[in-house]
């Protein structure tokens, strides 16, 4: 009897150990089954990537469709290079996709932001985002401003 | 002069001489208990015997003092993220938090408190009323008889008891952000989810907990086995687990998340 209650309750530990996994998984960090393994990876050239890091977003219309896996400095061209993985239910991008460092919120992260363009045909394993458009730097924007108007004066 | 300072070198390295001394035997505890078989060796029933009572009997402390966490770091985040008008992000804070940090840290010290010192008590009091000896006489090894099973409890138990806290305080949270403070629910869980990464943060506090776990326990079973077989000696050796456990687990707790994260 004893055994049997000990057993009964030890069972129950477990069984609520993976339950409490499992919430983790799915409610807590949104862990979905399908996203896994089906990608492509696409590459873009930024001149500036002010703060954009690896895992970063990669999204379109505001929905999340990839992350950025690889983050260099390209020596030849002295620009920076962004790699980053597309999940394969959105292999419709077209050849003049464009890519922009966009920021959420004022404050917050870094993401890279696609639009769709007009072209037939589209963007397979390995190809190069051409239209792309360097992260804001708040230093070089109030640099301009302040610029422009001491001209100005 | 000279024979004072000489006596006090010798004190220091006496002392170190001992500290490497308990390592040794330490390790020679855990690669004579680590694996199962060998004479007398404990049975399936023997470990589930010491979950239940190294983990289920934890349960209650561990629910309870996660919610209150949970609640506390849900009520503290709100009053500092109001003054950014970043109150959304509360979901964010309270469950990394838990997840990378709270959960594994806070559940294995109330463990080595809990679980540790009752470990510790219980096989010091084996040894001194010479059960040990005993059953070495009889041919059965007390490593794999008595130690085993207590270590791979704690060792199954930590992170059972890590995740359980850590969900228990994210619904704490949820509990004073949305039922209390009025945060919408939608943008608690939404921003949860959205920056919460399965792998990089729920994963890697099960790896820290597992460590804890393997490290509070070896500790608790190593002080049995090694105390003075005399009340007073069983007293000390509890204390000892508490107090070494304590350390072990936030010293290691920093390696491990320079080591995780990275940046160090």
């Amino acid at each position: 009897m004893r055994m049997r209650y000990i057993e009964i309750t030890v069972g129950a530990f477990m069984v609520m150990g993976i339950v409490a996994l499992v919430l983790m998984a799915f409610r807590v960090s949104g862990l979905s089954l399908q996203d896994a393994g089906d990608t492509y990876t696409i590459k873009a050239r930024f001149e500036n990537l002010g703060g954009l890091t690896e895992r970063a977003k990669v999204s379109m219309s505001g929905v999340t469709i990839g992350r950025v896996t690889k983050v260099y400095l390209d020596p030849e061209w002295y620009s920076a290079v962004v790699e980053m993985e597309i999940s394969k239910s959105m292999s419709t991008l077209t050849k003049d996709t464009s890519a922009a460092i966009l920021t959420a919120g004022l404050l917050g992260e870094k993401y890279i932001g696609l639009t769709v363009g007009a072209e037939d045909e589209y963007l397979q394993t390995g190809d190069w985002i051409e239209d792309t458009q360097s992260a804001l730097v708040l230093e070089e924007l109030i640099g301009r401003f302040l610029f422009n108007k001491a001209e100005e004066g | 002069m000279l024979g004072k300072l000489l006596d006090q070198l010798q004190a220091v390295g006496r002392s170190g001489t001992a500290a490497i001394e308990a390592i040794g035997r330490g390790t020679l505890l855990l690669k004579n208990s680590l694996f199962w078989g060998g004479p007398g060796s404990a049975g399936f029933y023997d470990l589930l015997k010491q979950i239940y009572s190294v983990g289920v009997r934890s349960l209650i402390i561990i629910v309870v003092a996660g919610f209150f966490v949970g609640m506390v770091l849900g009520l503290q985040g709100y009053n500092i993220l109001i003054d950014f008008g970043s109150e959304a992000a509360l979901g964010t804070m309270v469950s990394l938090t838990l997840l990378r940090e709270l959960g594994p840290v806070v559940t294995a010290l109330l463990f080595a408190g809990r679980a540790g010192s009752a470990l510790t008590a219980e096989i010091g009091l084996m040894k001194a009323t010479e059960q040990l000896s005993a059953m070495e006489m009889m041919g059965v090894d007390p490593f794999k008889r008595v130690i085993t099973p207590r270590l791979w409890a704690g060792i199954i138990s930590m992170p059972i008891l890590a995740l359980l806290f850590s969900t228990v305080g994210i619904w704490g949270g949820a509990f004073v952000a949305v039922d209390m403070l009025g945060i919408d629910d939608g943008a608690y869980w939404g921003n949860m989810q959205a920056s919460v990464e399965f792998y990089e943060d729920v994963v890697k506090g099960i790896i820290k907990s597992v460590a804890f776990g393997v490290v509070v326990t070896w500790i608790a079973v190593y002080q049995g086995y090694d105390s003075v077989p005399t009340s007073e000696g069983i007293g000390k050796a509890t204390t000892q687990t508490v107090v070494i456990s304590s350390l072990a687990v936030l010293g290691l707790d920093f390696v491990l998340t320079a080591v995780m994260l990275g940046g160090v």
